[in-house]
């Protein structure tokens, strides 16, 4: 989806605010969103890749002045709306009235955080497919405009790069933030240099690198 | 009650968040104890600390240094700095010649097995915008200065590979123990937009 939340590049978003010594949460209820979105997940509700869509979706205005921690808790609302675990009527009144939505739902342990929280998480093997690149091989950003969760941004969509290195397999967002069909596929590190990203006024020698889905390239 | 009169009123959004705990917590969907923990973990146990650590056994130890260049996700993984958000890492290496600057443009992605949980300007919109578009200019308002012969290397972690940026070990820190050498590891020496100094 061309969202807001596609921001690498845009001018006039104002300074960056740096913070001294600044807390990791600045407030109580902040630390409660996160700790529920991640629990919420780690009981297998959604998937990172539905939470991160859901944030897309999040109406331009309101994401661009909405704090941090405002814009979780807008998505872990719409989340739990949307996989049924609470009613509008229970959000705003904040009082149980559809119990049976959850009846026999079991929450995520501690135990079963604290093992996400501190092991690494098993890599997708798939011996059937070979990668379709190596490094050194040219290739160029698919120019797509879906509609849907996606992790081409455009500002380098339908530009020319080179595979700097691979990283594996991992699923593809674009269908893991919908429910599916699974999409392992390879991912990649691409370099492309400023030059070809922001023209000629760029400096030289400078590059940006990102990860990108065997989907989101062609051969060059 | 006489003690909360004392205090603030609640904003809209401490009420809205307080109702979505109480509301998940009774319907058996999050439990408290789970959700302490969670906080507790990432307000206390994680941090830059861990990556101080690390950057400065890489700096006295260059067969640790080769490893983690090498394959960063099973060194720190064998050094219990894996999970969440650090799973799949790769430690890029900052040197005279290039600088290394991680971003993640599309939302906030920062591997918090070894930083902790991202500041708000890391997170921010100017700062994902700017990162990718005009990184020497971004790196000013941080107070760094690069040479133009300097290569500015941008990574934004858009998939699922988290970044690390092993900086610069400063001259003079020729005769620092590791533990001294932790101490003037920053964050932002680690994310790209600092150098670690002797001068703090």
């Amino acid at each position: 989806m061309n969202g807001i939340h596609d921001i690498g590049g845009m001018d006039n978003i104002g300074p960056v605010n740096i913070e001294k010594d600044e807390p990791v949460f600045h407030e109580d209820w902040e630390s409660r969103v996160y700790a529920m979105t991640l629990a919420t997940m780690g009981a297998g509700i959604f998937v990172t890749d539905e939470v991160r869509y859901m944030t897309e979706t999040i109406p331009p205005a309101d994401y661009l002045t909405f704090s941090y921690y405002e814009k979780w808790l807008y998505s872990l609302e719409h989340m739990m709306l949307k996989k049924n675990m609470v009613t509008r009527e229970e959000l705003e009144s904040g009082e149980v009235s559809a119990p049976e939505l959850t009846a026999g739902f079991e929450a995520a342990s501690l135990e079963r955080m604290a093992y996400g929280m501190k092991n690494r998480m098993p890599v997708f093997v798939d011996a059937e497919s070979p990668p379709r690149f190596k490094a050194g091989d040219a290739i160029i950003a698919r120019n797509i405009n879906p509609p849907h969760h996606t992790r081409i941004p455009r500002y380098i969509r339908g530009r020319r790069g080179v595979v700097e290195m691979g990283h594996g397999i991992f699923l593809l967002p674009d269908t893991n933030a919908h429910g599916g069909p699974d999409k392992p596929q390879h991912v990649y590190s691409v370099r492309f240099s400023a030059r070809e990203l922001w023209g000629e006024d760029a400096p030289a020698n400078d590059s940006l690198y990102i990860d990108l889905f065997d989907d989101y390239m062609d051969p060059d | 009650m006489t003690e909360s009169s004392h205090r603030a009123p609640l904003s809209d959004v401490q009420l809205r968040v307080r109702a979505l705990e109480s509301l998940l917590t009774e319907k058996g969907v999050v439990n408290r104890e789970t959700l302490d923990g969670i906080v507790d973990h990432y307000e206390n146990k994680v941090g830059p600390h861990i990556g101080a650590a690390i950057v400065a056994r890489a700096w006295m130890d260059p067969e640790f240094k080769a490893r983690l260049l090498e394959d960063a996700s099973t060194t720190l993984a064998d050094q219990g700095y894996t999970g969440i958000e650090g799973s799949h890492m790769v430690v890029v290496e900052n040197t005279d010649a290039v600088h290394n600057l991680t971003v993640c443009t599309l939302c906030s992605c920062y591997p918090w097995p070894v930083l902790g949980l991202p500041p708000n300007w890391y997170k921010s919109t100017p700062y994902r915008a700017k990162a990718v578009r005009d990184p020497r200019g971004l790196l000013r308002e941080f107070g760094l200065e690069l040479p133009e012969e300097t290569a500015v290397r941008v990574w934004d972690s858009n998939a699922e590979i988290r970044y690390l940026v092993l900086p610069k070990r400063p001259e003079g820190t020729e005769n620092m123990s590791e533990a001294e050498l932790q101490e003037i590891v920053t964050r932002d020496s680690m994310v790209g937009t600092g150098q670690a100094t002797l001068e703090q």
